[in-house]
């Protein structure tokens, strides 16, 4: 069983739900971010969501493009995305890793030698930004023939037709994007995210996590009432921007922001 | 029966022209993009819709244009009939508005009251101002900072017009950065605005409309040529960033086996230097941004290149993926100019003809200036001058030494 999945399975036997945080590989410096991968599991992480950096992303707001740009300056690319994640699994070989970023570095790779490298490297699922369901005839198999999870999008303007398109091709979890806009953009409703979630509900069996727009306890809270999980990116990622230039006091800074949401999700009543 | 038959009916149902083009979006802009495709494929055909875009075209931006011949500037170099295709003759200068005026009369369909449009020197920009102004739409162009600062006479125009002008402060401070912010603020605002996008770019079905709307230049190239010297043209020239005027005057003519086409990218300091945009002439690898496959400059991680170009019109990475089909299969050789041959066109044409090409047009001319001598001259060129160059005076003048 892919990690992701026996994640999801143990925390439905518990009746929690996933907190997934996302950070950007490489940012603020490369050297960083195993050390970040653990402190993140330390604090509560069920699944960690490993970005990309990439020259040009545009699903994302500008916290996630400095940062980006942070990791891009080191030269920061996918093959040290594998080394990062091969050092992390020495001493975690539980908490699943999705990396996240967008179509063009992977394809630069090409696709058959990406899967097999992420796999290798201890990779449990794909969420490529940029590319929806239509698009992913060639790419879907291939993750799958290596055990990888493709992880895709449903956001506020999704027809219900089209959502059972992805539902159909979606593995690991569905990222429900609760807002119209980029990453780091204004605070959710949760009223909304609760109506857009209920006719997911009959089309998989899929974990909904919901991502853009959690900032803190309270925002966690109110999602995870309704929600299977918890994807919080760009809330960390303004911590790691504001202490750039001492990260050692990072790790801290993020166990503090995610621990306070573990607490605020682990206070709800179980699902 | 032409062998390039099978391109007239691309791109297929996903927007696939070949191994390219496509839809790679974040899923929030599926829906937009299928609203966009459904309202198009319905109006494409609808003789009101063709009526209302045929009369903007005659009677707002002034069409047909010229075929001009360029007597003197033949006769200097030898060889061929060069015939220059005037959409700098168009109303606000260049050929972007023929695909303006199709989108504005979509948006208008659409009933959404804001506009937005990337842009890189600015005709694009101030194209899409112009019809907004018309139209009474609100209207904000994203433009790269570094642009903003070589555009400046653009920049005041948009504003003008009614437009604000947003400077785009990330990544290369370019074309491709400006189109990246107006994909984030249409993925933000997409319920009350239409994306009018420049080029024969970006995710389906953008490539096929923008297409659609410019294959006006071509048509009437077609015709004229008749007219004019009672035969198709031997060659077509046209230069290409993003690929739209190219598209425009290439597309009626695709199944002319005999017509030779050339689209001329930006060769920057030289193809071989690194320091260019020219993705096709350059063989850059596969890639995707901004929602389409296509021919995409990019290092060996995928983080797409930073281009040069001096022509802000030409400085993009990446090309319409139309373009891309077409150089596989062969029927356009894309070639390049470099900045030098460029400024050398570009003031060469002014003295001699009386006619000041926009830099972006002038790498047409470039090349013209090389295929000419090369033919006889019973044989014809056509030119696609897709701009006028008032908008780069500033450009060159400051490559003379001069500020004012």
């Amino acid at each position: 069983m892919n990690r992701i999945d026996a994640r999801f399975a143990e925390l439905k036997a518990q009746g929690r739900r996933a907190l997934i945080p996302y950070i950007t590989a490489g940012d603020p410096a490369p050297q960083h971010t195993v050390g970040f991968m653990h402190a993140l599991v330390e604090a509560g992480a069920d699944v960690i969501e490993l970005g990309v950096p990439f020259s040009d992303p545009m699903a994302d707001g500008p916290v996630i493009q400095k940062a980006c740009e942070r990791a891009l300056k080191h030269g920061v690319r996918l093959t040290h995305l594998f080394e990062m994640v091969r050092e992390f699994r020495q001493r975690d070989a539980q908490t699943p890793v999705v990396l996240m970023g967008y179509l063009n570095p992977v394809e630069r790779i090409g696709l058959e030698a990406f899967a097999a490298q992420a796999a290798d490297a201890g990779i449990d699922g794909v969420l490529t930004v940029d590319m929806p369901p239509e698009e992913a005839d060639e790419f879907g198999p291939i993750l799958e023939q290596k055990g990888l999870a493709s992880i895709f999008l449903v956001a506020p303007t999704t027809s219900q037709e089209r959502a059972a398109t992805i539902c159909a091709h979606g593995e690991g979890y569905l990222y429900y994007v609760a807002l119209k806009g980029v990453t780091g953009a204004a605070t959710l409703n949760a009223a909304d995210v609760a109506e857009h979630l209920a006719p997911l509900r009959g089309l998989t069996e899929l974990p909904l996590c919901v991502g853009f727009g959690i900032r803190d306890g309270a925002s966690a809270a109110e999602v995870g009432k309704v929600a299977d999980g918890v994807i919080v990116g760009s809330a960390l990622v303004s911590r790691i921007a504001e202490h750039a230039e001492q990260p050692d006091a990072i790790a801290e800074e993020l166990k503090a922001i995610l621990g306070e949401m573990r607490q605020a999700l682990d206070a709800l009543p179980a699902r | 029966m032409s062998k390039f038959s099978d391109l007239t009916r691309l791109p297929d149902a996903r927007g696939h022209f070949g191994p390219y083009g496509g839809r790679f979006v974040s899923e929030t802009l599926s829906f937009a993009l299928d609203d966009l495709e459904k309202t198009y494929m319905r109006l494409r055909d609808d003789p009101d819709f063709q009526a209302e875009f045929d009369y903007d075209l005659a009677h707002y931006v002034g069409r047909p244009s010229p075929l001009y011949h360029a007597e003197r500037w033949s006769k200097k170099l030898g060889g061929a009939r060069i015939w220059l295709k005037r959409e700098d003759l168009n109303h606000t200068g260049a050929h972007k508005v023929n695909n303006t005026i199709g989108q504005a009369l979509l948006a208008k369909m659409s009933g959404k009251p804001r506009v937005i449009a990337e842009t890189g020197a600015g005709q694009h920009g101030v194209a899409t101002a112009t019809v907004a102004a018309r139209l009474g739409l609100k209207c904000e162009v994203y433009m790269g900072a570094e642009d903003v600062q070589r555009q400046k006479l653009n920049v005041y125009r948009m504003r003008l017009l009614g437009a604000k002008v947003i400077p785009v402060e990330s990544g290369t401070r370019t074309l491709k950065d400006a189109m990246n912010e107006a994909l984030r603020d249409w993925v933000t605002n997409v319920d009350d605005t239409f994306y009018i996008i420049g080029t024969v770019a970006g995710p389906h079905p953008y490539p096929m409309l923008v297409r659609d709307f410019n294959a006006v230049v071509g048509r009437e190239a077609r015709r004229q040529s008749l007219e004019e010297f009672g035969k198709l043209p031997d060659a077509l020239v046209a230069c290409v960033g993003g690929g739209s005027n190219a598209m425009g005057l290439f597309y009626p003519f695709v199944e002319d086996d005999d017509v030779a086409m050339y689209g001329v990218e930006a060769g920057g300091d030289g193809v071989d230097t690194g320091r260019h945009a020219a993705p096709l002439a350059s063989n850059a690898p596969r890639g995707v941004l901004h929602g389409n496959r296509t021919y995409l400059m990019s290092d060996e991680g995928g983080q797409v290149s930073d281009t040069h170009s001096i022509s802000a019109g030409l400085d993009y990475p990446g090309v319409g993926p139309e373009h891309a089909l077409w150089k596989d299969v062969g029927r356009v050789q894309y070639v390049a100019a470099n900045d030098d041959a460029v400024l050398e066109a570009f003031r060469e044409l002014t003295r001699i003809e009386g006619i000041m090409p926009a830099l972006e047009s002038a790498h047409a001319l470039a090349h013209a200036k090389v295929l000419a001598p090369t033919m006889r001259p019973d044989q014809n060129i056509v030119v696609n001058l897709s701009g006028r160059g008032d908008k780069d005076i500033m450009t060159v003048a400051k490559i003379d030494g001069l500020e004012f």
